[in-house]
């Protein structure tokens, strides 16, 4: 009985914690439409977001590129269709792996870094002093935040789709002896509009998941450095639950616009 | 009279902190609430800024009711009220100067025959003897620097009132009587009215012109540091063996 009354607290706990984010998400998009606009700070935080995940991005993607095509080539060797590994790299990146992974990375690193952030300046009071000087925190710490990393992901995701497929066309060479020119002709007539399109609107709202997750467990952390700790942690582990969830639906309504 | 609270309630589920508390803060005074640990002070002092929402009462800060303001209403006469919290509350992402400058941003109307910045941030921090620290990080002070810079960022928007929340908790005895002098000095000079929420019994005396003691949520003694220190009430008594 005392397994079944600890299931159903977890349960409520869980269910209130996503209330709690709803309202969280909906004070977000009412606060980012209202004057005055922190557009400094916002650009600040796209040049932190973004330096910062740069390099970060750009090794995983490379690895994920190079990795990709070596583990698949033996495979479309036996089936004599390695001259479609351009094509099919450049789908699955640009579709699915791209974005994902990329999200992924910047929730470790960027969600669990405002988590950090937001919530060590809980504990410290510098959020109740900035209110208490007149400005609307929310907006000079959440929102600017939020945006940034919503404008920011969709580039990051880019840009590692870039380094990944450069990664892909180095084993390509030295295994294959295929030419820059031709590798990235076959990859860019392989791919349509239905298959970058949706990629990129998706990456908006991993961004948003990655930016709202994070500030949200900051913003009302508690209990003193172990609730920073606390709110970094579950921050990584919330929003890689929801990357997930996001992509799931994401593909859902691809399938259904764009008929896979 | 520049401040007034009336039958302040306020409880955290079951735990009632405040019980019906009373108090009245003069033009120029120095009143200091006492109370041990726990008592409440704090939140008081957090309700008396609408950073927390009170159950019941009213809270008076020149002449407006602050429960009842709206937030642009609210951040307009926060401008008259400095906060000095426990921590210092520096920001850490930002220098000595942006920590200063920051208030600034929103207040630009009070100071608007002030054409630089930079000339109040220096004289700001001129008044706390630390203009040499303008380009440092807060990492880079110590607790006792931090605190006078923290009290520089309260300076800055010249307020009328000010709220000091336990300044001299986690300082030295030394640190501490210098915080406590520049304290009296800010009131000579603006003529401020401070409350004082502590529970360091040696600052009440040196820098009280009239004490509260805060026991079971309720104002429960008022008087001068004497009349108190010296009342035959064992709870009173008790708190001045601490």
């Amino acid at each position: 009985m005392s397994g079944f009354n600890t299931s159903r607290a977890k349960l409520n706990a869980f269910l209130i914690e996503i209330g709690e984010l709803s309202y969280f998400a909906t004070r977000f998009f009412k606060e980012a439409f209202k004057r005055p606009f922190e557009f400094k700070e916002f650009l600040y935080q796209c040049y932190n977001i973004g330096n910062r995940s740069l390099l970060l991005v750009g090794v995983t993607g490379f690895i994920i590129g190079l990795v990709l095509t070596l583990q698949t080539r033996p495979t479309l060797m036996d089936f004599g269709a390695v001259s479609w590994m351009p094509s099919m790299v450049g789908i699955s990146i640009v579709r699915e792996i791209g974005p994902i992974i990329t999200a992924l990375v910047c929730a470790g690193k960027i969600s669990s870094g405002i988590g950090a952030e937001l919530g060590s300046m809980r504990v410290t009071e510098q959020i109740d002093a900035m209110e208490v000087s007149g400005t609307n925190p929310f907006k000079y710490l959440v929102v600017t935040r939020v945006l940034a990393v919503t404008f920011m992901l969709p580039l990051l995701v880019i840009f590692g789709d870039a380094i990944a497929l450069f990664g892909s066309f180095l084993v390509e060479n030295v295994k294959g002896n295929v030419s820059f020119t031709l590798y990235f002709n076959q990859v860019f007539n392989a791919l349509e509009f239905g298959d970058i399109i949706p990629a990129t609107i998706k990456s908006f709202f991993f961004g948003l998941a990655i930016g709202l997750v994070g500030c949200f467990k900051g913003y009302f952390s508690t209990k003193g450095t172990a609730g920073v700790g606390k709110a970094a942690n579950s921050a990584v582990v919330f929003t890689s639950l929801l990357l997930f969830i996001i992509d799931f639906i994401a593909v859902f309504v691809t399938d259904i616009f764009y008929d896979l | 009279m520049v401040l007034e609270i009336k039958n302040l309630h306020k409880s955290f589920g079951d735990n009632h902190v405040l019980n019906g508390f009373n108090m009245q803060l003069y033009q120029g005074e120095n009143l200091v609430i006492m109370g041990k640990s726990g008592s409440g002070k704090s939140v008081m002092i957090k309700c008396l800024v609408g950073l927390m929402e009170v159950d019941k009462g009213t809270i008076t800060v020149m002449d407006n009711d602050i429960t009842k303001l709206d937030q642009k209403s609210l951040d307009i006469l926060r401008a008259d009220i400095g906060f000095l919290f426990q921590g210092s509350a520096l920001y850490d992402s930002m220098t000595v100067r942006e920590n200063l400058e920051f208030p600034l941003r929103r207040h630009k109307r009070k100071f608007k025959n002030h054409n630089n910045t930079e000339e109040l941030v220096i004289e700001a921090l001129k008044n706390v003897g630390l203009e040499h620290t303008i380009d440092l990080m807060p990492a880079e002070l110590s607790g006792g620097m931090k605190r006078r810079v923290a009290l520089a960022r309260t300076l800055i928007l010249q307020p009328k009132i000010i709220l000091y929340d336990e300044p001299t908790s986690g300082l030295d005895p030394i640190t501490a009587k210098e915080i406590i002098i520049l304290m009296q000095d800010i009131q000579k000079t603006y003529g401020t009215s401070s409350l004082i929420i502590t529970h360091d019994v040696d600052c009440a005396r040196v820098i009280s012109d009239r004490m509260i003691l805060l026991i079971d949520g309720v104002d429960y003694a008022k008087g001068t540091f004497k009349e108190l220190s010296t009342a035959n009430d064992p709870k009173i008594k008790a708190f001045f063996k601490q």
